[in-house]
């Protein structure tokens, strides 16, 4: 029998089949370190969660740990502050340069900015932090003192968030139709009136899904905000009173936390993790809408 | 198995067929011989029969209970509207359906009395035996040595030696080996689109596979590259077993023994098969009106 | 009531769209002279300190004075730990999920659901699970080996994302081909698949170091802060971000340091980033000329 004559009924162990399973083997890995994730932050808050009620988190009088006081409420305003502040700053900004980007630059413009915006995003959060702490609190503080402040941590968050605001609202721009361009063109609408009339609606929802991206990054971002916001748990009463998020409290406390104030920590930690899940899931059924 | 013994065999059984040509002779560019002098020419034996063959793509019925056989040493022709189910059909036959998400195939395709559905099919095996060329050339982005080479050691040919030979012969059967001799390292994607589809014809006839599946190999060609493939074709007939898809019925009436004209359904879009026969019965005496609609020009 | 406008008349948009267009402009230009900011701030404050002894000296005094010699080693272990331990499973998973299961599987859904969320867990909270996970569950204590391990969990959707893409992105006709001709999957993903989505793939992964050699909040609790010149991977090292971050805050008069510190850490990034887009854009026109 010659080796073309084969015949086709002889099956052999085939080593697709074994590579599919090592590669399963990873796949499984990787979906698992997810659940290995929630499971030992739930672990660790067990104790905290165990014995002290929930409704403590919002109603003890202060945050001392040490004194058993657990109310992280002023590090959650902390956060939400500081996160829609930069928002605030940043969709405008990020819009805009994606309007720039897809409308109003010449191919060769536009690529240099998408190139430096694409370097904006490789810029460390420790970095921008440092940025931050030594240029733009001194600047505040002569201003307001003490610097180090809601402010400095609402523009340091913002130029973090932007890059990510710029390339999704640039990818959801550039996904829109041509033939809506054209037909806007041959209406004759003006530029601004196509882009506010045609193209931004018709982008809406990847714009909106490349917001809650950028909102779940700036809820997660510690060192940056860790250095320039000041850190007193208290809740703001200006732009420049000093703040502490709830990312900045874990990293600044978790060295010397023992017993319930590490569980409460980790509690932090757990409440962190579902926001986010939460805005990144949005996101994601957002995108996956916009495909369709 | 013992490759280099099967090797032995594989080259003698290939001289049968083709006397040894010296190296890159271009007083020699074709070596096979003419229409329908090849050993097997057209017995009417069946070597590929489907019986009720349904095709779905996901709930959608794409062809609906298809019963033809394919001759061996034959040129069968499909042919029929567009969306009429002849690629379907065609990639049923090598199991190519295996690859597209979704897809599902009921009733049986027996290859040699052999039920490819069958679990204990091997169908790299299958494959290797019903080549496949497809609409638009697909070469590698590799060289074009290496496009020949790369299934040949999949299917165990290891041996420079013996790869350079294959390589060759298939070049030389296909008119291409005069263009590219010098330059075998050159990337495929180079070659112009005729030639890129010549190489994909030699790529499949190295396995040396009894059954050559071709979808509207022409199509994408322009009308010289596409004449120089039809001449192709036409000296392959009566060595291998070929079914060929056309749109181009004059294609098709020139070089098929066989043909089987499909029709796809008005509403439901449905494809099925209206008509099989010889290829002259097909297009002079059509028993089935839709066959005399569509071969007179009339339909389609 | 129609109100006649000649077709000559002047748009009253006009006005208003110039106002937008300069608008973005302000906006664009604002956003560039920012980075430049920063970049020059770094340049000029980093600049004067940074010499070979700088990167090859062993830091003295808290780091105020001598190098980052020992920070780099440690920096480039972690980076290591994290890639020898994210690749092959990233990898793997990539290869599954575009090969050989179907997008819609319930395996396929599940990994790529829990991917999904995992790019987005804040950097701390892979910190606070390295830290009870590996430093405290496994006894790695705070180390290299730790820190490494932490990093590839995060860097594990990136590999992915982007090796997936790379590979979705190989016509799908090369496939076809490849089976028809009776080549196992296996074969047609390692001798077709790959080299052709490999710069994809190299750029995935150095997009991936560049996110590691960033990172600080998920390197504070798990490798450490003994900047030492490591001796076992079991030792604590202390990453180059880490090492600004101290300095910054933990080291007055540690400025000068910091700076270029900094400079060294936004070059290596910068450099990294280049070569990534460079790969992924001599990739994008390589597939328009296949096609």
């Amino acid at each position: 029998m010659t080796w073309w004559k084969r015949s086709i009924l002889f099956q052999s162990a085939s080593i697709d089949k074994w590579l599919q399973w090592l590669l399963r083997a990873g796949a499984v890995m990787a979906a698992l370190i997810m659940v290995l994730i929630m499971l030992f932050l739930l672990l660790e808050s067990w104790p905290a969660l165990q014995h002290i009620a929930l409704i403590r988190f919002f109603t003890d009088e202060t945050w001392h740990p040490l004194e058993d006081h657990y109310n992280l409420l002023p590090m959650v305003t902390g956060t939400l502050y500081a996160s829609c502040g930069a928002l605030f700053l940043a969709i405008p900004l990020g819009i805009a340069s994606a309007l720039f980007m897809a409308f109003y630059a010449s191919p060769r413009m536009a690529i240099l900015y998408r190139r430096l915006i694409e370097l904006l995003a490789g810029i460390p959060s420790v970095v921008f932090g440092f940025w931050g702490l030594t240029t733009l609190v001194p600047m505040i503080n002569q201003w307001q003192p003490p610097g180090a402040s809601l402010l400095a941590a609402i523009l340091i968050l913002t130029l973090m968030i932007l890059p990510t605001l710029a390339l999704t609202s640039h990818a959801a721009l550039t996904a829109v139709p041509g033939e809506y361009l054209r037909s806007a063109a041959a209406l004759g609408l003006s530029r601004w009136g196509m882009i506010y009339g045609v193209v931004l609606p018709a982008a809406r929802k990847g714009i909106v899904a490349g917001i809650l991206l950028a909102a779940g990054r700036a809820i997660g971002e510690t060192m940056a905000v860790l250095m320039v916001a000041g850190n007193v748990v208290q809740h703001a009463d200006s732009l420049f009173a000093p703040i502490r998020t709830l990312t900045a409290n874990i990293a600044l406390e978790m060295a010397y936390a023992m017993s319930d104030h590490r569980a409460v920590l980790f509690v932090s930690g757990l409440l962190l993790l579902l926001l986010v899940m939460v805005l990144t899931s949005l996101a994601g059924w957002l995108g996956k809408e916009h495909h369709v | 198995m013992k490759p280099k013994s099967d090797m032995t065999d594989y080259l003698n059984d290939r001289e049968v067929l083709n006397p040894a040509q010296p190296t890159c002779d271009k007083s020699n560019a074709y070596t096979l011989g003419p229409l329908q002098t090849g050993p097997y020419c057209c017995i009417p034996e069946p070597v590929i029969q489907v019986k009720d063959l349904s095709l779905f793509y996901g709930a959608k019925r794409a062809l609906d209970k298809v019963t033809l056989a394919i001759y061996r040493g034959c040129i069968t022709a499909l042919i029929g509207p567009s969306g009429c189910g002849k690629t379907s059909f065609l990639s049923a036959i090598n199991r190519l359906t295996d690859l597209i998400p979704d897809c599902r195939v009921e009733g049986a395709v027996q290859f040699e009395g052999n039920d490819i559905y069958d679990a204990t099919c091997n169908v790299q095996q299958l494959r290797k035996q019903i080549g496949m060329v497809f609409q638009k050339p697909t070469p590698f982005p590799l060289s074009i040595q290496r496009n020949i080479a790369l299934p040949l050691r999949e299917h165990g040919i290891t041996q420079r030696a013996d790869i350079q030979v294959i390589t060759e012969q298939v070049l030389r059967d296909v008119g291409l080996w005069d263009e590219v001799c010098d330059r075998l390292d050159a990337p495929a994607l180079s070659l112009s689109g005729g030639q890129q589809q010549r190489l994909c014809i030699a790529r499949a006839l190295a396995l040396d596979p009894q059954i050559l599946l071709m979808d509207e190999p022409c199509s994408a060609l322009d009308p010289i590259a596409s004449s120089v493939v039809e001449d192709l074709i036409n000296r392959l007939n009566g060595r291998y077993t070929i079914v060929i898809v056309t749109h181009n019925l004059a294609q098709a009436r020139r070089i098929a023994n066989y043909a089987a004209f499909f029709w796809v359904k008005e509403r439901e879009r449905i494809g099925h098969l209206v008509e099989f026969g010889h290829c002259r019965d097909i297009f002079e005496t059509p028993t089935h009106p839709l066959t005399a609609a569509y071969v007179s020009g009339t339909r389609g | 009531m129609y109100k006649q406008i000649g077709v000559t008349g002047k748009p009253n948009h006009l006005l208003r769209d110039q106002m937008i267009r300069l608008l973005i402009y302000l906006m664009v230009l604002c956003v560039s002279g920012v980075f430049l900011w920063i970049l020059l701030d770094l340049i000029h404050g980093g600049g004067a300190l940074l010499s070979w002894d700088f990167l090859t000296d062993v830091p003295r005094d808290a780091g105020r004075a001598g190098g980052i010699g020992s920070i780099l080693i440690s920096t480039l272990l972690v980076l290591l730990i994290a890639l020898l331990v994210a690749l092959p499973v990233g990898w793997a998973t990539a290869m599954l999920l575009a090969e050989f299961i179907p997008a819609m599987s319930l395996l396929g859904r599940w990994v790529r659901y829990s991917l999904q969320v995992l790019a987005g867990v804040p950097s701390i909270v892979f910190g606070l699970f390295g830290y009870a996970f590996f430093s405290i569950y496994l006894g790695m204590g705070f180390s290299i080996l730790s820190g490494g391990l932490t990093l590839a969990c995060m860097l594990l959707p990136i590999l992915v994302s982007t090796a997936e893409a790379g590979l979705r992105a190989v016509p799908e006709s090369y496939r076809l081909s490849a089976a028809a001709l009776g080549m196992s999957r296996t074969a047609t993903l390692f001798h077709l698949l790959l080299p052709v989505a490999a710069p994809a793939w190299a750029a995935g992964l150095l997009l991936g170091i560049g996110r590691a050699a960033a990172e600080t909040a998920a390197l504070m609790f798990t490798s450490g802060y003994v900047d030492r010149m490591p001796e076992s991977l079991l030792d604590s090292g202390r990453v180059l971000a880490l090492h600004i971050f101290d300095l910054s805050m933990n080291v007055p008069g540690g400025d000068a340091p910091a700076y270029a510190s900094a400079l060294v850490l936004i070059i290596l990034l910068l450099v990294i980033n280049l070569i990534a887009m460079q790969l992924i854009h001599f990739w994008q026109r390589r597939k328009l000329n296949t096609e």
